[in-house]
């Protein structure tokens, strides 16, 4: 499979691994959503098992966006990453699986990754006038939006 | 002394004191009808506690009493001392009148409910139209609590209630025709809709109604009690007030006393319909088996057991005081639950006297098989999953409705038969 | 607070009516605090009428942000908190966060304590399911069968205050094994449950299976086809009941479950019915598990051996296991510390959820309670 996707995308396909015997995929955004149609098109992997996202802030494109993807006809897991900077948008993969839809949202609120095309894309988790992406790694572990606390809760901090 | 007040009551009141004009023993009448009541409506509250709780393995409540016995007063002076809470855009009068007006209906059925053959307070020769006409008219009391309270789930609530409460009706009225179908069926050729001539009619044709052309009897005492479970709003009908759906219930935005009034009248109209049931199946205040088993000695047989079964109740709380913890915390609770068993003791011993004993079996076997009736109402709510409401409607126009009427026309042709 | 409307724009609303009465569309919210959300769910229904057109869940309230304290807490001392997410059913959180980090440590379990951990999690899923049964069949107004669920549950959890001392956040497992030797009677503990279980499940099945209420209220209600399932991302017992037989104990066995003979109980037609049905049989198949467990443990270490100051190589990997409510994942990033760099996990119930919208639509608002309390979700679980 990896041959087949490789001939047609050759450079886009940076690397295409096996970690503690896991395969995954790491390719360029450009061809990413274009891959994954094909995946879920050609090679059978129906079933979206996770959307996630990664941040390194050391790095120049900071987030590693992960797809996790199983197929119940190989009974075959892949992972699939690509890498995004901060501020850039992705088409959304809601129009190749329905579950990308809150798995996206998440990504959002935690992230602030942005996803074109989305239907829906508001907070999911945390309050929708919420300022900040928690799980960044420059968002401290019991920093909070004061602002959203103080206007919202009436008190003057949530420590 | 109890022989010359008995032989008194006896001369003056061979009939209901309602034929008699007798204003004064109606006024003790419905003093007393109203009195047991109120206490069988307490008595239905500790059971309905006590009973669901043994349904679910757990024992219900414990400490307020022994066993819990004490517990209705406890609920009633709490509900009365609560803030009586009026919302503020809500109707007062309405909002008012609305529990009044159920409880009124609710108990103005007693009035014609047979407990022997002159032990009623007034024998209305229609008196199970005057019963189910009555009865009707607790949907008018729900409607205007559910809009008085303006508020939208109380209404929501309250419309759902009041359409549960007139389909079912309509599926009960077929199944009493069908019954007081078969009281035509006696010799004298007529019919009677008055009360206390139905259950003579049972006496006279030798057979409950219940066993009449079986299974028609049997199928019309069934519909009966599937819908008077509905009217009654009781699970497994009960979705306008349960919990855990989306519209509260009628009864949302009363709190305290008028809540109180509102559980007040479901438990008299629940003993009132079972009441109804009772007279027109299963034969009012007639001893069991009594042509199966008939002659003196049976009767004497029969007439002990009013009785044995309140000596049976005070040994059962004897047992109760024997297994109590022997810790001076419970030392109060000990004493008291063998003062109750003293006191249901002494009443089983003076059921055994003969003037009181052949005085008492209707009213005992009338409210003997009430209570079966209760029982099963407490069953039904710990064992069946609540119907939804569309279901409920199919279930009271689609299924009752049709068989009840079925029911009706084949009682007709057999009774010409046959 | 804000407008509901604004939530179901993508319903495409149009213009919302205020009075109510006269309007055909009605929105109402089912807030956060509702006896039969089972926890703090909010689900904002658009109504015809009866008939729901639309919902929109609204979550986050139990947001406790535990991915973002796994990054700074080292591998042992995360252990614990994963047990809070999906605090019903706490020892699978357990296992599939130790199986995670096991395999990035590359270390394996040794037999005696894949085997503890495989009867714990089978029992845990007893548990689950039993607390399911009660309160499902609570939502729908049969009182009796939680109090037989729960009696039959405290044998369970005594089994786990017995070996690890807590009853319900359990911390059973640790990386690498198991921390603690089973208790003196344990077995004989599992070898009683297996044989008083089969007569307690026996006594649910008789209180609700062919009872006609139970059936009308749960048949055809909260449909959801095979396809739509696989879509959607749901898995788990409502995965099944819908005709996929495919349970991640038998496609990619972890943790000697491979070992085991079980079958996977499915349904046909993906209603309620048919997940009752399909998690009662669930139930059955884990005490066949249990008995061929608990007959079998070996003798043997109950830890691996695992440096006491974790470091785990670079890498990523993704475990997930058949939890109770479906495909529970850990997805663990690991840059070489002694502290993860992300762990992100994949709950089933959050993902269950979103096909909450396509299982309503064309239902009633009493069914609605119904398919909340089939779907198994824990907010726990689906906020972290």
């Amino acid at each position: 499979m990896v041959t087949r996707l490789q001939r047609q995308y050759g450079s886009g396909i940076q690397e295409a691994k096996s970690y503690v015997s896991q395969n995954y995929l790491l390719l360029d955004s450009s061809i990413t959503h274009e891959v994954l149609q094909i995946l879920r098109d050609e090679e059978e992997f129906d079933y979206c098992v996770d959307l996630t996202a990664v941040h390194y802030p050391q790095r120049e494109k900071q987030f590693d966006l992960v797809w996790i993807l199983y197929s119940f006809a190989r009974n075959e897991r892949i992972r699939v990453k690509t890498m995004i900077a901060d501020g850039q948008s992705f088409p959304t993969s809601v129009d190749i699986w329905v579950t990308a839809n809150w798995l996206e949202r998440e990504v959002f609120d935690m992230f602030g990754i942005t996803f074109d095309g989305h239907p829906d894309l508001k907070r999911i988790l945390l309050p929708d006038g919420w300022k900040g992406y928690p799980l960044r790694k420059d968002y401290g572990i019991i920093q909070q939006d004061q602002e959203w606390v103080k206007i919202n809760l009436g008190i003057e901090s949530g420590q | 002394m109890l022989e010359y007040i008995t032989s008194y009551l006896a001369d003056k009141v061979k009939v209901t004191p309602g034929e008699a004009g007798n204003i004064f023993w109606v006024v003790v009448y419905i003093l007393i009808v109203f009195g047991g009541v109120s206490v069988a409506v307490m008595a239905m509250n500790w059971l309905e506690r006590k009973a669901l709780a043994h349904f679910q393995i757990r024992l219900g409540p414990m400490r307020v009493g022994p066993h819990g016995l004490m517990q209705p007063i406890a609920d009633a002076i709490k509900l009365m001392t609560k803030e009586d809470i009026v919302p503020d855009q809500a109707d007062k009068f309405v909002f008012w009148l609305a529990p009044l007006i159920i409880l009124c209906a609710s108990f103005t059925v007693y009035i014609v409910i047979p407990f022997g053959p002159t032990h009623a307070i007034t024998d209305l020769n229609i008196g199970i139209l005057f019963m189910l006409g009555v009865s009707s008219l607790s949907v008018l009391g729900v409607v205007m609590a559910g809009w008085a309270s303006n508020s939208h789930y109380p209404l929501i609530g309250s419309l759902r209630s009041s359409a549960q409460m007139i389909s079912y009706e309509v599926a009960m009225g077929m199944a009493v025709v069908s019954a007081i179908l078969m009281t035509s069926l006696n010799k004298s050729g007529t019919g009677t809709l008055s009360m206390i001539g139905i259950v003579q009619a049972q006496a006279a044709q030798q057979t409950w109604f219940l066993f009449k052309f079986f299974p028609l009897g049997f199928i019309a005492f069934g519909i009966f009690a599937i819908a008077m479970v509905a009217e009654t709003n009781r699970a497994p009908f009960d979705l306008p007030e349960a919990e855990s759906e989306l519209t509260a219930g009628f009864h949302t935005e009363y709190s305290g006393l008028r809540w109180s009034l509102f559980m007040l009248g479901e438990y008299a109209a629940m003993i009132a319909v079972s009441s109804i049931a009772v007279t027109l199946w299963v034969g009012g205040w007639m001893r069991p088996f009594p042509n199966w088993l008939s002659g003196d000695t049976w009767d004497l047989v029969f007439s002990l057991i009013p009785g044995f079964s309140f000596l049976g109740l005070a040994l059962i709380a004897f047992i109760g005081v024997a297994r109590m913890p022997k810790h001076p915390y419970f030392r109060i609770q000990t004493i008291g639950l063998a003062g109750f068993g003293a006191v249901l003791g002494l009443i089983g011993l003076i059921l055994f006297a003969p003037p009181v004993r052949d005085r008492i079996q209707d009213i005992f076997w009338f409210v003997a098989k009430v209570a079966v009736f209760m029982y099963l109402y407490i069953w039904y709510r710990a064992t069946f999953p609540r119907y939804r409401f569309d279901q409920l409607m199919k279930v009271g126009w689609k299924v009752l409705l049709p068989v009840a009427i079925g029911v009706l026309i084949l009682t007709a042709v057999a009774g010409v038969v046959f | 607070m804000t407008d509901p409307t604004t939530y179901l724009s993508h319903l495409e609303l149009g213009q919302p009516d205020n009075t109510f009465l006269d309007s055909n569309e009605l929105i109402i919210n089912m807030g956060p605090q509702h006896p039969a959300t089972h926890g703090v769910l909010r689900v904002i229904l658009k109504l015809d009428g009866e008939k729901v057109l639309g919902t929109e869940c609204v979550i986050g309230y139990l947001h406790r942000g535990v991915e973002k304290i796994a990054e700074h807490r080292t591998y042992t001392m995360f252990n614990p908190y994963v047990d809070r997410m999906d605090y019903v059913a706490a020892v699978s959180n357990g296992l599939g966060y130790c199986q995670a980090v096991e395999k990035l440590l590359n270390v394996e379990a040794p037999p005696r304590a894949n085997y503890i951990r495989v009867i714990l999690t089978e029992l845990n899923r007893i548990a689950s399911h039993q607390l399911w049964l009660g309160t499902h069949a609570l939502d729908i107004g049969a009182m009796t069968p939680l109090f037989y669920t729960f009696r039959d549950r405290e044998e369970i959890l005594k089994i786990f205050e017995k070996y690890c001392g807590a009853r319900l956040t359990t911390h059973a497992f640790r990386i690498g094994g198991c921390q603690y030797e089973t208790y003196e009677g344990f077995e004989q503990d599992v070898k009683n449950f297996i044989h008083t279980a089969p007569a307690k499940i026996d006594e649910y099945e008789e209180l609700l299976t062919t009872n006609r209420i139970w059936v009308e209220r749960t048949k055809n209600v909260g449909n959801i086809s095979a396809a739509d399932c696989k879509a959607l991302g749901v898995t788990g017992p409502v995965l099944r009941a819908s005709g996929v037989k495919w349970d991640i104990r038998k496609a990619l066995p972890y943790a000697n479950y491979s070992e085991f003979d079980f079958e996977i109980p499915i349904g046909q037609n993906g209603d309620t019915y048919d997940r009752y049905l399909v998690r009662m049989e669930e139930m059955r198949q884990s005490l066949r598990i249990l008995h061929q467990a608990v007959e079998r443990i070996p003798e043997g270490p109950i830890m691996a051996k695992v440096p006491k100051i974790m470091k785990p190589p670079v890498g990523e990997v993704y475990h997930s296991i058949e939890a109770p409510k479906g495909e529970l994942g850990y997805f663990i990033v690991s840059d070489g510390s002694t502290q993860p760099y992300r762990v992100r996990v994949r709950p089933p119930s959050f993902v269950n959820l979103q096909a909450l919208d396509i299982m309503v639509r064309g239902q009633l608002v009493a069914d609605v309670i119904a398919v909340i309390g089939t779907l198994d979700i824990v907010l726990g679980e689906v906020d972290r």
